[in-house]
């Protein structure tokens, strides 16, 4: 690595944190709009059944304590600045503070999404590459019919059926939740853990495979109708060394890359997924908090995924950067 | 002494026109030519006229959709597609135009490493780079860090290396200062000083004139004529088909005429 290369990572680097704050800002500042113009009451979201007893008067006073009278700017700025010293909030739904549910939260759906992000990830990338390099053969039209099957097919709807099949004809897997319910949390085994995560893992990854499939094909076809691979045949390559030395080397790098730019999708689909099968996870969170009106849990997860997935795409960035000779090592030809 | 023989060689592609009707297109008709060691035969033809695919079906690295009919025979046996897949990079080595023939993401010593079929790979490779004043360090480097002179004598190494009898080099002169051209081209006839058969495919008559022993001239997806290098002189006078003198007017230092009569 030269010095040139760790003097533009710095610089590319640089510009990738103003670029995150000035995202993060605008990200809370248009929530918290949305938030502050969307018929949920605070006030009303906090106290739950309770309100019936709550006079006028009280109310007021609840008003004026949280500074709910006070211009919006002044209110997103009182937010903001309690977000900047580490302070999120308490979620109303939990009873705790928001970056503690955030933080358990997470902690469960990084099983999950981690399982279905490798599965997705290896399946998808070797059926693609077998549907390429046996291209227009049966094997290529019922990988393509495959894929093309599961990329329409909703979310939310893949994983009922697996649980109508699994869990409930099959009774293989348990119908949801995180962990079996009327067990101690002390208890709970590693096995039950994995046995409650297997169908929502599954659901989440099965339909990341018909994107990671598709794109794999295509790009390997790509390649293999390159001039490189033209020349490599006339060098008597063929066949599988053929694929190993100049397919592979040449579709992974993208792969990889797509791979952590779908961060975005992967959260996206735990949110459903999760609320398919009642799991603990962030995705679950995310509709309970926006459901019962928790605006601070809401808002702390906006800020939460912004982050996840922005540094989802800064590691595929960088893994071109990196990885890549061509922006690894430079012209040096011209420098020698 | 002949080494390869094309014989009555056709190449047609199917293709799909408005919608769903196939047609074949006929890119070589009737094409014979003769490849003999110690020689160099220039096939010579406008651009996009279809050379490469000769050059292609004979290595029979030709796409799917392509058919072809004629015989092509290598030391008198006929090459069936089989065959070809056993000689391809050991008998008949190919030299590509430019740099996006090497895998841009592969260092080029190893590129060249991989078509060696004789010898120890590591030490024909630093060889050939010797002979070829390539630099050890440039072994290391990727394809985009080659310039235009040493990404040709790279693309020469990987014939040079294979051992092979029959070159086909397929445009090298394109792009390249008037220095390297006449390096790439020497780098051709010591081929075949040497005792390979070199099939010089390019559009430039001029620099391949240079070192040809033989020209074939290329129009339509066949040859029309095959003359002694030594025919193209003065007006053209001693070539036989009307298309080959005018080819051969149409250079600038000659007449510089365009007009067939």
């Amino acid at each position: 690595m030269s010095w040139q290369f760790t003097w533009n990572l710095a610089t590319y680097l640089f510009w990738k944190s103003i670029k995150i704050a000035s995202l993060l800002v605008s990200i809370s500042f248009i929530s918290f709009l949305l938030v502050k113009n969307s018929p949920i009451d605070p006030i009303q979201a906090y106290v739950g059944a309770d309100m019936l007893h709550v006079s006028a008067e009280q109310r007021e006073k609840i008003e004026e304590y949280w500074g709910l009278n006070e211009p919006v700017i002044q209110q997103f700025f009182s937010w903001g600045s309690a977000v900047l010293s580490g302070d999120l909030g308490t979620s109303m739904i939990y009873r705790l503070p928001v970056s503690e549910v955030i933080g358990e939260r997470f902690y469960n759906s990084l099983a999950l999404m981690i399982t279905a992000w490798l599965l997705s990830g290896i399946i998808g990338f070797s059926m693609g590459v077998i549907a390429a390099m046996k291209r227009d053969t049966w094997m290529d039209r019922v990988i393509k019919g495959f894929c093309y099957t599961l990329a329409s097919t909703p979310t939310f709807w893949m994983g009922l059926l697996l649980l109508i099949v699994f869990a409930v004809w099959l009774n293989w897997f348990p119908i949801g939740m995180g962990v079996p319910s009327g067990v101690l949390a002390e208890d709970v085994t590693m096995m039950d853990r994995i046995k409650h995560l297997i169908l929502p893992a599954l659901t989440l990854s099965i339909i990341g495979v018909a994107n990671v499939a598709l794109h794999t094909r295509q790009k390997l076809i790509e390649v293999l109708s390159s001039d490189y691979i033209v020349f490599a045949r006339a060098r008597g390559e063929k066949g599988f060394t053929l694929f190993w030395r100049h397919g592979l080397r040449n579709i992974v790098l993208p792969a990889i890359t797509l791979q952590f730019a779908a961060f975005s999708e992967l959260f996206g689909g735990a949110v459903l997924a999760e609320q398919v099968f009642s799991y603990p996870g962030l995705g679950q969170a995310t509709v309970e908090a926006g459901l019962r009106g928790d605006v601070p849990l809401l808002l702390g997860l906006v800020l939460f995924s912004t982050i996840f997935v922005f540094v989802g795409n800064l590691i595929a960035d960088l893994i071109y950067r990196v990885v890549d000779p061509r922006t690894r090592e430079g012209q040096s030809y011209a420098a020698k | 002494m002949s080494i390869l023989k094309v014989d009555n060689l056709s190449v047609s592609f199917k293709q799909y026109t408005s919608g769903l009707r196939q047609t074949t297109q006929k890119v070589i008709s009737n094409l014979s030519i003769e490849l003999v060691s110690g020689e160099i035969l220039a096939i010579v033809g406008a651009s996009g006229s279809g050379k490469s695919l000769l050059a292609h079906a004979i290595l029979g690295i030709l796409p799917v959709n392509a058919t072809t009919s004629g015989d092509i025979s290598f030391d008198g046996e006929v090459l069936t597609p089989k065959r070809q897949e056993q000689l391809r990079g050991k008998e008949i080595a190919l030299v590509p135009q430019s740099v996006n023939y090497l895998d841009p993401l592969m260092r080029v010593g190893a590129q060249v490493r991989t078509s060696v079929r004789k010898e120890n790979p590591k030490e024909a490779q630093k060889k050939v780079f010797k002979r070829y004043h390539l630099n050890q360090e440039v072994e290391k480097m990727y394809p985009f860090q080659l310039s235009g002179g040493m990404a040709r004598r790279v693309l020469v190494s990987t014939a040079m290396v294979s051992g092979a009898r029959v070159i086909i080099a397929d445009e090298p002169t394109p792009g390249l200062d008037s220095v390297v051209i006449e390096e790439a081209l020497n780098n051709l006839r010591e081929f075949a000083d040497q005792g390979c058969a070199v099939m010089l495919i390019s559009h430039d008559i001029e620099s391949a004139l240079k070192i040809a022993d033989k020209v074939a001239v290329f129009y339509e997806g066949t040859v029309l004529e095959i003359a002694e290098a030594d025919k193209f002189e003065g007006n053209g006078d001693r070539l036989q088909h009307p298309y080959s003198k005018a080819l051969w007017r149409a250079l600038p230092q000659n007449d510089f005429r365009t007009n067939i009569d």
